[in-house]
């Protein structure tokens, strides 16, 4: 196994909601590789979303350390985290969360420009991205005027258009119909297939059966880990 | 991100939404628009009387005989006699005065004009050739009286406008006759109309050669005297030096070594002139204060609106935050919106204030200027309106939590 990119230890995370301590995360510790396609899987409520969170470097542990690509997230403060998650991850989410007003190429480049790559650049690497997902003829398109599976995959574009180290899909295929699903999870196993590493969550089995790797989460704790259930 | 990005991205925002960035940015045209028609008027008020009193004579001096130093006794006619043609003659001299561009004696008196059964009453001024340009004065037809009409003391008149309308309506009166004393006057020209002074209306007078009016109609026993002399300063900064030599040079003539013997009086228009621009400079200050309520009250409107589009798009803001956008990034996208609003509020209400100084002056007797210093700090202070008002919703936006933004609905 080549050396993890990512790697957490114990880290744990506590909410405190008014007087009330949730222990969302219970010691979690977590390898994984570059190139691995994972799914982590659990009901709500089991903290699958907090590791995703804290995956994604939305959020810090409360404890533990979290190192991504070498680098220790876990102490970063919130300008570093934008400027890791900007550089090493690219998100799909449930919703995905297009901005309306503007065309898919400029969805797509919204993370470059936040990189500061100048726009001739940043234009050129948009279209290429959405030609990857196969919308290269629907650059112009805005997300209202496309179909849900279409701009779930114009989400996929920008997510990697940074070539970001990690590709974290919340609920990919949660809002889609089982065609559109089926399109952009054979996506993300071509993406898999370039050699990108992806982490999906969902709590869908036949989701997660298209991974290499399922991790289980219950009560905040690893409960089941298994390579190679395919 | 650059600049062109951070209000790419703020003019996107603001064109999703046309209908309320224009009624957001309503509150702030109707204040900058208050403020280009209230500087406009004030200045414009300012520039009429300014004009007014340079035509009129803004570097004039006028030289009155005085009558406290003759013991009181000598009234009415006697007081006149202090000031002499000789002394007007003095005043022109280049090298005791080389500031003075211009004197006109004068010596008036009301009298009843006829012509044929109409008559007026009006002021028969006598003076010099001179007049016309140390009064600033033009004619509107026929010629001015001129130095042999002086020499011979020629029984001719120059008409105000005023004067020329009430005797002869709508006839030229130029070549006309009026009588004055049962003298027939020949009228040679008439003066264009230019309003009313503090005390009088300047188109109701009838001039003539200091001479006839002197020996054919004022008369008396010395027919020398002068009642006024008008002393034109070569220009309105010159006019003190025109003073002291004016002054000088009277005292002299009049062998005066006490001020408290001086036996005639200076005055100058110029403190009719800082009356004028006080009263105009709290009006103003007045109505600015007006416009800045009302600008305050749209900057209030920007406020909420950007609190409420902070709100819309707080999911938004989250995705952003989780693309790699700072705090800073944020803040500075919605600062940026909140200074369109005001730029695009700016604008508009510099157009329809530039506008109103154009058609206002059609229904209104009061000029309006139109600044182009005032036009810049007017739209310098609405986008600062919109930055200032934009402060606290960009901060909102900035402190949100990517995870609890993504999570909203």
């Amino acid at each position: 196994m080549a050396s993890p990119v990512i790697e957490l230890d114990e880290v744990r995370k506590t909410y405190r909601t008014g007087a009330i301590e949730v222990e969302a995360l219970r010691g979690v510790s977590l390898s994984i590789a570059q190139g691995e396609y994972v799914a982590v899987m659990g009901p709500s409520g089991s903290g699958k979303s907090t590791l995703m969170h804290i995956l994604g470097c939305l959020d810090v542990p409360s404890s533990g350390q979290y190192q991504l690509a070498g680098e220790d997230v876990s102490a970063m403060d919130e300008i570093d985290l934008a400027e890791v998650r900007n550089r090493r991850i690219g998100f799909v989410f449930q919703q995905f969360n297009l901005l309306a007003s503007m065309t898919a190429q400029r969805n797509v480049e919204l993370p470059l420009s936040y990189a500061g790559v100048p726009r001739e650049s940043r234009r050129q690497r948009a279209r290429d991205a959405l030609e990857r997902v196969g919308l290269g003829d629907r650059v112009d398109h805005r997300p209202g005027e496309l179909s849900g599976g279409q701009q779930q995959r114009v989400a996929v574009a920008r997510a990697l258009v940074t070539d970001p180290t990690l590709v974290l899909a919340d609920e990919p295929t949660g809002n889609l119909d089982s065609a559109a699903a089926e399109d952009v999870l054979r996506l993300f196993g071509e993406l898999h297939q370039q050699g990108c590493m992806v982490v999906l969550i969902t709590h869908e089995a036949e989701v997660a059966a298209r991974a290499d790797r399922v991790i289980r989460i219950r009560d905040g704790a690893i409960a089941y880990d298994e390579v190679g259930v395919r | 991100m650059t600049w062109s990005d951070v209000f790419g991205n703020g003019w996107d925002a603001i064109r999703t939404h046309k209908l309320r960035s224009m009624l957001t940015s309503l509150g702030i045209l109707i204040g900058i628009a208050a403020v280009v028609l209230t500087v406009g008027l004030g200045q414009g008020a300012q520039q009429k009387v300014a004009k007014q009193l340079a035509a009129l004579g803004g570097n004039l001096l006028i030289v009155s005989p005085g009558s406290s130093t003759s013991g009181g006794v000598r009234g009415g006619f006697g007081s006149a006699s202090t000031l002499t043609m000789a002394d007007a003659t003095a005043l022109t001299s280049k090298t005791a005065a080389p500031d003075v561009s211009g004197v006109a004696p004068v010596l008036q008196s009301s009298q009843e004009l006829d012509n044929g059964s109409t008559n007026w009453t009006t002021t028969v001024v006598g003076t010099t050739s001179s007049w016309l340009p140390v009064r600033g004065r033009t004619l509107e037809s026929g010629r001015f009286i001129n130095a042999s009409d002086q020499a011979s003391a020629a029984a001719v008149t120059v008409l105000a406008s005023d004067t020329a309308s009430e005797l002869f309506g709508p006839i030229d009166p130029v070549g006309q006759t009026v009588t004055i004393n049962s003298v027939p006057y020949e009228v040679v020209g008439v003066l264009t109309s230019a309003g009313s002074d503090s005390t009088s209306n300047l188109d109701d007078q009838a001039i003539v050669p200091f001479s006839t009016a002197s020996q054919r109609i004022v008369g008396g026993t010395n027919r020398t005297s002068v009642q006024t002399i008008y002393v034109k300063a070569s220009s309105p900064d010159r006019l003190s030096a025109a003073y002291q030599e004016t002054n000088a040079i009277l005292q002299y003539r009049h062998a005066i070594t006490a001020s408290s013997t001086t036996d005639f009086s200076i005055t100058t228009q110029q403190s009719v002139i800082k009356t004028s621009s006080s009263v105009d400079n709290t009006l103003t200050t007045l109505l600015i204060g007006v416009a800045a309520l009302s600008l305050i009250v749209g900057g209030i409107g920007v406020m909420n609106i950007m609190l409420v589009s902070v709100k819309e798009r707080t999911r938004e803001i989250g995705l952003r935050k989780a693309l790699g956008g700072t705090p800073a990034l944020i803040r500075r996208q919605f600062l940026s919106e909140a200074s369109m609003l005001g730029l695009t509020g700016g604008l508009l209400g510099v157009a329809v204030g530039v506008g109103g100084a154009l058609l206002l002056p059609h229904f209104i007797s009061n000029p309006i200027a139109i600044s182009v210093p005032w036009i810049a700090v007017a739209i310098a202070v609405a986008i600062a309106i919109g930055v200032g008002f934009g402060v606290y919703p960009a901060a909102r936006a900035a402190k949100l939590s990517p995870i609890d933004a993504l999570r909203s609905e």
